[in-house]
């Protein structure tokens, strides 16, 4: 491997001029054979967040014209750096995904202020007026998936216990636990949801700890955050109990058990920017959206799932989808130590930048975020 | 009681159960460890020996449909990995530290990349022997389900103590460990008995893995050892090369992991990263207790380079 990089490293000090020349060339629309790069952290079979991302990379790949690049396993360093460049110098990519939250800065945009003509989309959400206008960063309002998932989950579970195994409390998992109690609630008033926080995005281990831990303390339905949900979804399907998954649709993993899951839905994104920048449009330099813009998406609803738990949840997903949106943060909003977060009469809407800095926990969730 | 739940029971449940569940890869680790450091030799490298054994014990149960074929598996690709370590030792100056970082880099790294087609199917699994029959409360029995490998590795270790002890080739592999020149003065290769050890080393560590792609986590991917062939090897250190040892410190091992997961899942929230911090905060406290400036490791093989 290393000796790999020394050397393309010594082609691209070469190659480098002349691809920027020809880059300033390149018109905004895309030549009959454009090549796109995109960039995982980790491995893009993962059953996870690097998998959904490798969807929409497949998705691209069937489009004529298009030819797609991927490097697996390119850690948040300057690593990502030298994958950048390779790929626009060596094989001429005209258009990156680096996909992971720490490839923004500073190396993204590095990059983009080195290649200004290339585009630059990251996922994650973290653009802001000071970075170059050729970098964006898209997100989904994937919380949106995770209350649909919470409303199946509250009327599966007999105990009306619920489990989330989460990553670390930083407020994009906040709102995800948040959402998805505030849904089961909407089922079962009663229902709880127990958090552990494992510490770390990848944690095979405390991730079936954390699930065989929950389900000794009764609890009947699971979901996660965390970067593969495979250990979590095979855990507890082996001790009998039910789950939602995350990321991408596990439900191969664990048939039975498997009610539905909050996905994202790249393979339906990837595809419009493409579009857009062949007609010459340029992409939002901050592109959001949740299930009314297909950038996210639920699973297919499993066998468990009852009739009056489906039609629930499509009737509140036909509310997502519809012009009005529907806020799930509505005024009046306590947290698990009795304190009240959102004044009554302010609704929060998906876009609100106030859910962007949650750093508390819903009554009804079990744990603390500290 | 009623809802299923059993409160505060949850915790010493969850260490009990996690002492079983998580235990047995640094168990098997740390025998294996122990042979080959009481022959005079380090090998590092387990940490890349138990995941090439998780991957190829995973590749083979899902090829065959057979996971104790995977073990076995397992077994061989360890004692390759073994060989591989014990031949390049062998040769004049050799650093064995040096060495089995190598190899710790070169086994990780190769079961990554064998390993790719790996992650998403799911190969049959180990099947665990249910001693919790006695009780009506399933999360004693969740927490009772035992894996046959982890009864293996508690016999293994009073066995290893015993043939320490008193079998010939327990002591020779000592001999070869505390004194190089007693063990050539007999007649003996102390090369081989070195190779020999780190073999049977790597074998356990092998199996060590394909506990936690067969079992427990029970699931092939890349972050599935995070550093749990090096904490057994450092495990064997505090356990002073003694077999028995390596037994309740693997435990312990295995009960510290659990209790981070355990006291949040009853409403203990505050400082969970220092909970599940506690294995390596054990270490460190177990190293403090232990460890004297005044004189050598007790216990430690003389022919060690680390205390050479």
């Amino acid at each position: 491997m290393e000796f790999g990089r020394i050397s393309r490293r010594h082609l691209l000090q070469g190659g480098a001029a002349l691809t920027l020349g020809a880059a300033t060339g390149a018109r905004p629309s895309f030549a009959a054979e454009t090549t796109i790069g995109f960039i995982y952290v980790g491995s893009r079979d993962d059953y996870g967040y690097n998998q959904a991302h490798a969807q929409g990379a497949a998705a691209l790949k069937k489009i004529p014209g298009l030819k797609v690049v991927e490097e697996e396993k390119v850690p948040e360093t300057d690593a990502v750096e030298k994958t950048i460049e390779s790929m626009i110098n060596l094989d001429g990519a005209t258009l990156l995904f680096p996909t992971s939250f720490g490839y923004y800065n500073p190396h993204m945009v590095k990059m983009a202020k080195k290649f200004p003509k290339l585009h630059f989309e990251h996922c994650g959400g973290l653009w802001s007026d000071k970075d170059p206008k050729n970098a964006g960063s898209y997100f989904g309002y994937i919380d949106e998936a995770q209350y649909i998932s919470g409303i199946v989950a509250g009327y599966s579970s007999k105990s009306g216990k619920l489990g989330f195994v989460a990553a670390k409390p930083i407020p994009q998992v906040l709102r995800n636990i948040n959402a998805f109690a505030l849904g089961a609630r909407l089922a079962n008033p009663k229902a709880t949801t127990q958090v552990i926080f494992t510490g770390d995005w990848s944690m095979p281990v405390k991730e079936a700890e954390a699930t065989n831990s929950l389900i000794d303390q009764g609890v009947d339905v699971l979901t996660c955050h965390v970067d593969g949900p495979k250990t979590m979804v095979e855990n507890a399907a082996r001790r009998g109990a039910m789950v939602c998954g995350y990321h991408v649709n596990q439900s191969p993993l664990a048939p039975k058990a498997y009610l539905t899951g909050a996905e994202w839905n790249w393979e339906a994104l990837y595809p419009k920017f493409v579009k857009m920048i062949a007609a010459g449009e340029s992409i939002p330099n901050f592109y959001r959206g949740g299930l009314k813009e297909e950038i996210v998406k639920t699973s297919p609803y499993g066998e468990a799932v009852s009739a009056e738990a489906r039609k629930h949840a499509d009737d509140v997903k036909a509310k997502f989808l519809s012009g009005d949106g529907y806020a799930i943060f509505k005024g009046g909003l306590v947290d698990n130590k009795g304190k009240t977060v959102i004044a009554a009469g302010t609704d929060r809407g998906q876009k609100d930048p106030e859910l962007e800095k949650m750093d508390y926990l819903v009554e009804g969730v079990v744990g603390a975020t500290s | 009681m009623a809802d299923g739940s059993i409160g505060l029971w949850t915790v010493p449940l969850a260490v009990l159960g996690g002492a079983i569940r998580v235990s047995t890869p640094f168990l098997f680790v740390s025998l294996g460890e122990c042979i080959t450091e009481r022959s005079g030799r380090i090998n590092l490298g387990l940490e890349g020996t138990l995941v090439m054994g998780a991957m190829s014990a995973y590749g083979i149960s899902y090829l065959t449909g057979s996971p104790w074929l995977g073990v076995l598996a397992a077994g061989i690709t360890g004692a390759l990995l073994g060989a591989l370590h014990a031949g390049i030792c062998s040769l004049p100056r050799v650093n064995d530290i040096a060495v089995g970082i190598a190899l710790m880099l070169f086994g990780t790294g190769l079961a990554f990349y064998l390993g790719k087609p790996l992650i998403e199917p799911t190969a049959p699994r180990l099947p665990a022997i249910d001693f919790g029959w006695w009780s009506d409360i399933p999360q004693v029995r969740a927490a009772l389900r035992v894996n046959v490998l982890f009864l293996i590795g508690v016999a293994l270790a009073p066995i290893l103590y015993w043939a320490f002890r008193t079998t010939r080739w327990g002591l020779l592999i000592r001999t070869a460990g505390e004194s190089s020149d007693a063990a050539r003065a007999m007649g003996h290769s102390v090369l081989l008995i070195r190779l020999r050890a780190t073999m049977v080393g790597g074998f356990l560590a092998g199996i060590g893995g394909s506990f936690l792609s067969l079992f427990y986590p029970g699931s092939w991917n890349e972050g599935l050892s995070s550093g749990q062939g090096i904490t057994a090897v450092a495990l064997v250190i505090f356990a002073r090369w003694d077999p028995l040892l390596c037994l309740w410190a693997s435990l312990a091992f295995g009960g510290a992991a659990a209790l981070g997961p355990a006291l949040q899942s009853v409403g203990v929230t505050s400082g969970y990263h220092l909970f599940n911090a506690a294995p390596y905060i054990l270490t460190l406290a177990i190293m403090i207790i232990t460890c004297s400036p005044k004189r050598t490791l007790t216990g430690a093989p003389a022919e060690l380079s680390i205390t050479r």
